[in-house]
């Protein structure tokens, strides 16, 4: 994973609660065997229309919402199902920050794994990024802080283990790994 | 010590290494449970850093996702619903050759939908870790077991490390008391739940079901209701084990025999919460309240008597959902035309299942227009179905009895709705396109969707049953 310090962008806004898995990535698009290329199906089934046209109701196809990095959520973003193609497909879509105030625990987990950051603000704070679209953030992942263009500061959690990850492009595997010792110990006393 | 409640006892048994401030705690994982989809990126992984399976023997692989229900044809050739759906199958076979797992593949007697088969096989066992590239892993819960869902870079730490880098959840303890009423049954008592709780209710924890109601019910109908402990949020979601556990696992072919079994009986019958152990969260639901329901919205919380009127929308976000369904509050969720039935999926396909919606269609048939598939959840349970006779009073009635696999669950195998029908569907999400592009799926028990396809629309199965008797 490379190193994520810090994200700067114009937010788009997608003001929908419990925006699930599928809707983010259809299953039907899950037989691939590959992390690449699932950016052109990110949201595929709100998206286009029938005739695969971009549908202009879906907020992340106007004008305005163009290359925006950082896509401020309604409620419970990421529920359903484990599949981590849908963090692999948001941040193959452009989008590397995800923000709500409540985001699904395996989503979570998943995107964190795959530097896409997933992060969790107070209600009043949230509901201010929903009502205002388009205003450029700073997200300073060191700091925990949400730096808005009036110079105003929101301080989100992030676990510092997760933090630290992030910001040296940690391999949790060989994390893991370096385990190998005491994993053995495990095993031998709980055999 | 401390009251501990058995997530508690589960997780700490578990712990490789404790979590500190800086670093989560690592876990060892007794059972992994593999399947195509969430998987071959994993196995890329392994392959590309020259890492091999830790324990193979730890790991159970089974085809289901992508698989098609009807059978091959005479060449052999298996009605994939794309190239990449076959290809993925084949990596998956491919994969656990390479690596030394036990694949319940095509050719097996014990293939079957991952949460149905593990459990089938006895490898899912009480006090156990278990964690799948999947999210109703939860399912394996109803053993006593810690069972969750995880993403596959996570699939590639279990498959290399039989390790996995957790913070301990916090523990929510839902009380069931009283009894069921007739006719009522664990998947209306489980949309129950996640009503009550709300779809993003148990983020950050895990649920233990409990209470005179949980006890009373048998493994299968425990099965369906931790299996949907992540539509409320929830990673897991379990049962303390009891004699009803035991006596369902006493036999199958991955328990422990003899001198161990008894042993093992022993060490799970003492496996729950301590009395006084404290929970994060705790709620209280009186089972004589619940009725046939069914869900009349998008997400698996927007749920609702069958007999009631449809909840007027509350705010923009129901009135979507009401929209995308094509439901008007205030009307009544009966008499709304059918046009697919589908019984199956690890929530709903096992033997209890078949037969409370068989018990329906006996003597009774599909109604016109209705398409009905019935997918058992594993080639045992098939065969078990058709030694009762279960699929002959299925095609009598006109519905279509298929292979096992997660068929219409999930719009990847070729089993899908068409834009804009209504679905009764013994599944577990409701999500808009789950089953297909602009499908609209109401999720009920085996024995509404039974009466659904009967009926010919949305139908109290209390009232009709009734009359027809």
């Amino acid at each position: 994973m490379k190193p994520v310090t810090e994200v700067r962008s114009r937010t788009a806004v997608l003001p929908f609660e419990n925006i699930d898995t599928d809707r983010i990535i259809p299953a039907r698009f899950l037989t691939t065997t590959e992390r690449a290329g699932l950016g052109r199906h990110a949201f595929n089934d709100w998206r286009y229309t029938d005739d695969g046209g971009d549908n202009p109701e879906f907020p992340l196809n106007r004008a305005e919402a163009r290359g925006c990095a950082i896509v401020v959520a309604g409620r419970n973003f990421g529920c359903g199902s484990s599949r981590e193609h849908a963090p692999w497909a948001l941040l193959d879509y452009g989008i590397e920050a995800v923000i709500s105030s409540e985001i699904a625990d395996i989503f979570r987990s998943n995107s964190l794994k795959n530097g896409l950051l997933a992060i969790v603000l107070a209600e009043a704070e949230h509901r201010e990024l929903i009502e205002n679209p388009g205003i450029e953030l700073a997200i300073d992942v060191a700091a925990r802080t949400i730096t808005l263009p009036d110079g105003r500061a929101f301080a989100f959690a992030l676990d510092g283990f997760a933090r630290h990850c992030l910001l040296n492009g940690v391999d949790q595997l060989g994390f893991l790994l370096d385990a190998g010792a005491e994993i053995d110990a495990y095993e031998q006393h709980a055999a | 010590m401390s009251a501990q409640t058995i997530i508690d006892k589960i997780w700490d048994a578990h712990l490789v290494r404790a979590e500190t401030a800086d670093t989560p705690g690592i876990l060892y994982i007794d059972l992994h449970l593999i399947h195509e989809v969430t998987t071959p990126q994993a196995f890329s992984e392994l392959r590309a850093r020259g890492l091999t399976v830790r324990r193979p023997e730890r790991v159970l692989a089974t085809l289901d996702h992508s698989t098609p229900t009807l059978p091959a044809d005479a060449h052999g050739q298996r009605p994939y619903a794309s190239k990449d759906a076959e290809n993925q199958v084949r990596q998956l076979e491919a994969n656990c050759r390479e690596f030394g797992i036990a694949l319940e593949g095509w050719d097996s007697d014990d293939r079957g939908i991952v949460h149905v088969m593990g459990p089938e096989l006895g490898a899912t066992q009480p006090g156990m870790t278990i964690v799948c590239g999947d999210s109703h892993t939860a399912t394996h819960g109803a053993f006593g077991a810690l069972a969750f869902g995880i993403g596959t870079t996570e699939v590639g730490h279990v498959l290399a490390t039989q390790c996995l880098l957790q913070r301990k959840p916090k523990t929510f303890a839902i009380h069931v008391d009283g009894r069921l009423r007739p006719g009522v049954g664990a998947k209306d008592l489980i949309l129950h739940i996640i009503g009550v709780i709300g779809v993003g209710g148990g983020t950050g924890h895990v649920l233990e079901y409990r209470g005179s109601a949980i006890e009373a019910l048998s493994m299968e109908q425990r099965m369906t209701v931790c299996n949907m402990s992540i539509e409320a949020g929830a990673r897991a979601g379990l049962i303390a084990p009891d004699d009803t556990t035991i006596a369902w696992l006493a036999g199958r072919p991955r328990v422990p025999q003899g001198a161990d079994w008894d042993r093992a009986a022993a060490r799970w019958r003492a496996l729950r919460s301590d009395d006084g152990a404290r929970f994060d969260r705790e709620v209280r639901i009186d089972a004589a309240d619940i009725g046939p329901t069914v869900t009349y919205g998008t997400h698996p919380g927007m749920v609702m008597p069958v007999h009631a009127s449809i909840p007027a929308a509350r705010d923009a976000q129901e009135e979507k959902a009401l929209a995308y369904m094509q439901f008007g509050g205030g009307r009544p969720i009966t008499g709304e035309k059918v046009d697919v039935v589908f019984v199956g999926s690890c929530t709903n396909s096992r033997l209890s299942d078949l037969r409370e919606a068989a018990d329906v269609l006996r003597g009774r048939s599909v109604a016109a227009g209705v398409r009905m598939l019935v997918v058992p959840g594993s080639v045992r349970i098939k065969r078990e179905a058709e030694a009762e006779g279960l699929d002959a009073v299925f095609t009598a009635a006109g519905a279509e009895w298929r292979d096992a696999g997660c068929s219409m669950c999930i719009g990847m195998n070729g089993d899908i709705a068409r834009p804009g029908q209504l679905v009764v569907s013994t599944s577990n999400r409701n999500f808009e396109g789950r089953q297909g592009p602009g499908a609209r799926t109401v999720l009920a028990s085996p024995r509404v969707a039974a009466v659904a396809a009967v009926n010919g629309c949305i139908t109290d199965p209390d009232t009709f049953l009734e009359h027809a008797a």
